[in-house]
């Protein structure tokens, strides 16, 4: 099946790959000028790039414009920024490197993660003059959420300060602070001007007292990308191919190595299977192959593992991946809307998919101080912590900078992609509670109203047996729909009738009725009924557990009679058989009633049902409309 | 791994993800070098075959030998050929500078053939290095109705997740090539034995460097006339890869005008 190859392979010159390194910092704080200055400085200009720069820049009535060699576009050169990013390689002594040249415009913050995510380093250019902008603390968050590992400072425009000592180190101070407070580790803070050139490829006069590294030196310390092939074997399943009656199971190799005779498990399925070829096509035969390798197995047995399987080593528990179903994860946001609490997304993770939804969102990074706060949602280019809840649990290596474990993104019902998610680690989950993995409606509340005429509600009818609650609930349920507003009425009979036929009537079993009572209030009150619930619910506790599920669209309502009216009406002949001894804790007979403390609305019910219903539909109607 | 093997790994991973993702799926193949690569690379990919058809946009004009090696390699490689034509210059907007307006010929033939196809992923060839608007592009880059391509609102893509919106009409242009620079090419041509057609090696002191339709392409002075002496060449030539291409020079934006449009 191979095909060997006999080609110039062993003459070829073995090189390392290219070092990415990303270029970022405020709008107009030098970037792309530094960029041009670099491939100028480094001698990788194109034949004509020099003298088009000189000419474009001549057009515009400029002095040679640096950035006019990146940004290219027609655009750019009349707006003057950077639209997108743009990588451009360039070679110091035997290393290549790769520039990503990351816009500062805040609106062009998912193009600039488009540039920056696989960098290997980062220059933040930050002008002397200045000091640390939005962008700035923006960017540094953003490095620090990526988990760049080597960050460089230039403190460009220095020149402004007259390269001045004392002026420097209160800018490299404040800098230094700031990436403090992110836990990012600077390797130099190097002062410089990018137009002129000072500390960039060579050492500046004009700063005789600096004594660190030019900005290409402070490159050059920057080491090689980590290797991954020490660490514990790990490959998610990108296909499984059947060509000739032969599987593949292809894929790309993430960490670690595999070699034919291997042991090892399908993660999803946690089947296990032996490695019994390691094929490639056109190249030499190996028995083994290692991280960063796109290749293909054949298992033994012949099983079928799924896209997204992660394969990872069996018989060794220290080399298995994670396995939860609330994860905690970092996030940068890069929709133009909120994220709110209960949204559902897929998350992506290598070549797996799983449904997940945000369970809470713990910290919103307050990009000003760059403090975590508290809050409800996160703002569109926000950044946050928050928790994701799956819908089983999955298989995950946590994020971890410089590798390529555990980074998640959320993609949206339209295969768009709306956030970065590195994953932290399993949520804890408090003593005793079970993982819930809820999806919610992706439409609106708004949207819904504005579909419905009206918005949504429960009202909670509480009373006593025979009160006349579901007799006013089913009442007022046709004098809403003579309104034109659509409202369900949920009431005990017909909930014990069917949803709640396994339950009695003991305390607990009451609790639980109202219970299940209260989350199909719920649910149908977020499809934008008016739910109207008529239960006994004589305990307070247990009404204090409904509005807890339901929010506050709950409201509760008391439909107000004496016992002894109730007693006499007796319209099912409850009142009838608890006297008789026939029914055990029966309400006011022989279980207590809790009549409600403060209601937002008391039904006074000695007077026609009709008058009832309308002073009820006339309460509802007022506060959905 | 040396940096060919992770140009190669990650171009193989590329196009895994639009075959898995994207159907119909097709492969542009210009008979070009860049394109023999990724046929190359399909064949990587796939074990030795390519799983989807591959598509040559004819403006008629090609190079007889770029004819020769097609057919002859649509057999050796098993490849499912699809033949598309381009209209006539004179229904090309006649605002776009002559040898633009040439070029706009192959983008409304091959927006015919997306059309007729229904193909929702279509791979394409072009690399970062070949020229500015290039470098903007993404691996996975959406094409709205009409074909045309929105620089200014293009999808977030990182850590290897390719955004694949669709609705009525458009599709993804997929770039397994997009980080390759081109003496990468030259280096993995060489250690593969990749075939090429001869127009790129010098005779009489010039050889293509690139090439496209006879009326818009001019050869270079050189002497390299192995892939050896190419790559020798390129290590310490700082001329630009397109200078051979009349249209890139034209006028300031008019390959970015070709490009939103949907020129490759």
């Amino acid at each position: 099946m191979a095909d060997i190859v006999n080609s110039n392979a062993a003459q070829a010159i073995l090189r390392p790959a290219a070092t990415p390194i990303v270029i970022v910092g405020h709008v107009d704080h030098g970037k792309s000028s530094l960029i041009g200055r670099l491939l100028y400085d480094t001698d990788s200009l194109q034949d004509g790039k020099l003298a088009q720069i000189v000419e474009s820049s001549r057009k515009r009535g400029l002095t040679v414009e640096w950035s006019f060699l990146l940004d290219s576009l027609q655009i750019e050169r009349d707006q003057g920024v950077t639209v997108d990013s743009t990588r451009i390689p360039f070679r110091l002594g035997d290393r290549e490197f790769v520039i990503v040249d990351a816009p500062g415009h805040r609106q062009f913050l998912r193009n600039m993660i488009t540039g920056a995510a696989d960098a290997e380093a980062a220059v933040l250019v930050v002008d002397a003059q200045e000091g640390a902008q939005e962008q700035t603390r923006r960017h540094a968050m953003l490095l620090r959420l990526i988990g760049i590992r080597h960050v460089i400072v230039l403190l460009n425009k220095s020149d402004l300060l007259n390269f001045e000592e004392s002026a420097i180190a209160k800018a490299e101070a404040d800098v230094r602070q700031l990436l403090g407070r992110l836990e990012i580790e600077v390797e130099a803070v190097v002062p410089a001007s990018a137009r002129d050139g000072d500390n960039i490829a060579s050492r500046s006069e004009r700063s005789p007292w600096y004594k660190g590294p030019t900005l290409i030196e402070a490159l050059s310390n920057v080491p090689p990308p980590a290797s991954r092939l020490a660490l514990p074997f790990r490959m998610p399943v990108q296909d499984v191919y059947r060509f000739d009656d032969v599987r593949y199971v292809a894929g790309r190799i993430e960490r670690g190595t595999v070699r034919v005779g291997d042991q090892i498990v399908i993660g999803a399925q946690r089947q296990v299977a032996t490695i019994a070829e390691v094929c490639r096509w056109h190249a030499p035969v190996r028995p083994v192959a290692g991280a960063g390798e796109s290749i293909a197995l054949r298992l033994e047995p012949d099983l079928v593992p799924d896209r997204g399987d992660l394969l990872f080593p069996a018989n060794d528990e220290a080399a298995a991946p994670e396995r939860a179903a609330r994860i905690r994860t970092r996030l940068f946001w890069l929709r133009g809307e909120p994220l709110q609490v209960g949204e559902s997304f897929v998350l992506r993770l290598a070549t797996a998919e799983h449904d997940v939804t945000v369970v809470s969102i713990d910290a919103v990074v307050d990009l000003d101080d760059l403090t975590l706060r508290p809050g409800d949602s996160v703002p569109p280019d926000g950044f946050a912590e928050i928790t994701l809840a799956t819908s089983h649990a999955i298989l995950f290596d946590p994020f971890s900078p410089g590798f390529g474990d555990g980074r998640g993104v959320l993609v949206d019902r339209h295969q768009r992609i709306v956030g970065g998610a590195p994953l932290i680690g399993p949520a804890e989950l408090a003593e005793g509670t079970h993982a819930i993995h809820p999806t919610s409606s992706r439409i609106s509340a708004g949207a819904q109203a504005a579909a419905r005429g009206h918005r949504s509600g429960v009202f909670w009818l509480t009373g006593l047996p025979g009160s006349g609650k579901s007799t006013v609930a089913r009442a007022t349920e046709a004098d809403l729909a003579a309104q034109g507003i659509k409202a369900t009425v949920l009431d005990g009979d017909t909930l014990r009738a069917g949803l709640c036929s396994d339950l009695g009537f003991s305390p607990q079993d009451r609790q639980e009725n109202i219970r299940r009572a209260a989350h199909v209030a719920k649910i149908l009150a977020e499809s934008g009924q008016v739910v109207i619930v008529a239960l006994v619910s004589p305990l307070q506790s247990d009404r204090d557990l409904a509005r807890k599920i339901i929010g506050e669209e709950f409201h509760e309502v008391f439909v107000d009679s004496p016992l002894e009216t109730c007693e006499a009406r007796d319209p099912k002949g409850l009142y009838a058989a608890a006297r008789a001894g026939r029914i055990p804790e029966f309400t006011g007979v022989s279980a207590p009633y809790e009549a409600p403390q403060a209601p937002v609305l008391r039904l006074a019910t000695d007077r026609a049902a009709e008058e009832t219903a309308q002073e009820l539909t006339t309460f509802i109607a007022d506060r959905v409309r | 791994m040396d940096d060919l093997d992770q140009l190669e790994a990650q171009s193989i991973f590329i196009l895994r993800e639009a075959y898995r993702k994207l159907r119909p799926l097709a492969l542009l193949w210009s008979l070009g070098k860049d394109s023999n690569v990724m046929v190359w690379l399909a064949r990587k990919a796939f074990m030795g075959r390519v799983p989807f058809p591959v598509m040559h946009v004819d403006t008629g004009k090609k190079f007889p030998e770029m004819y020769a090696f097609r057919d002859e390699y649509t057999k050796k490689w098993d490849l499912d050929l699809i033949l598309g034509d381009c209209p006539p210059v004179e229904e090309i907007d006649p605002s776009l500078p002559p040898a633009a307006r040439s070029a706009a010929r192959k983008t409304a033939g091959l927006a015919a053939l997306i059309d007729q196809h229904k193909f929702r992923g279509v791979i394409a060839g072009i690399r970062r290095d070949e020229q500015a608007t290039r470098a903007k592009e993404r691996v996975f880059s959406p094409r709205g109705a009409g074909h045309r391509w929105d620089v200014r609102n293009q999808p977030p893509e990182f850590w290897d997740q390719y955004a694949t919106p669709y609705e009525d009409g458009m599709h993804i242009r997929v770039h397994p090539l997009l980080a390759w620079r081109e003496v990468d090419i030259w280096r993995y041509i060489e250690r593969e034995n990749i075939p090429l057609v001869d127009l790129y090696f010098s005779k009489n002191g010039q050889r293509y460097r690139s090439l496209g339709d006879q009326d818009i392409t001019s050869p270079i002075d050189s002497n390299a006339s192995t892939v050896a002496e190419v790559i020798a060449e390129l290590e310490i030539s700082k001329t630009s890869e397109r200078a051979g291409r009349a249209m890139d020079h034209e006028s300031e934006d008019a390959f970015e005008r070709l490009r939103v449009a949907g020129y490759l």
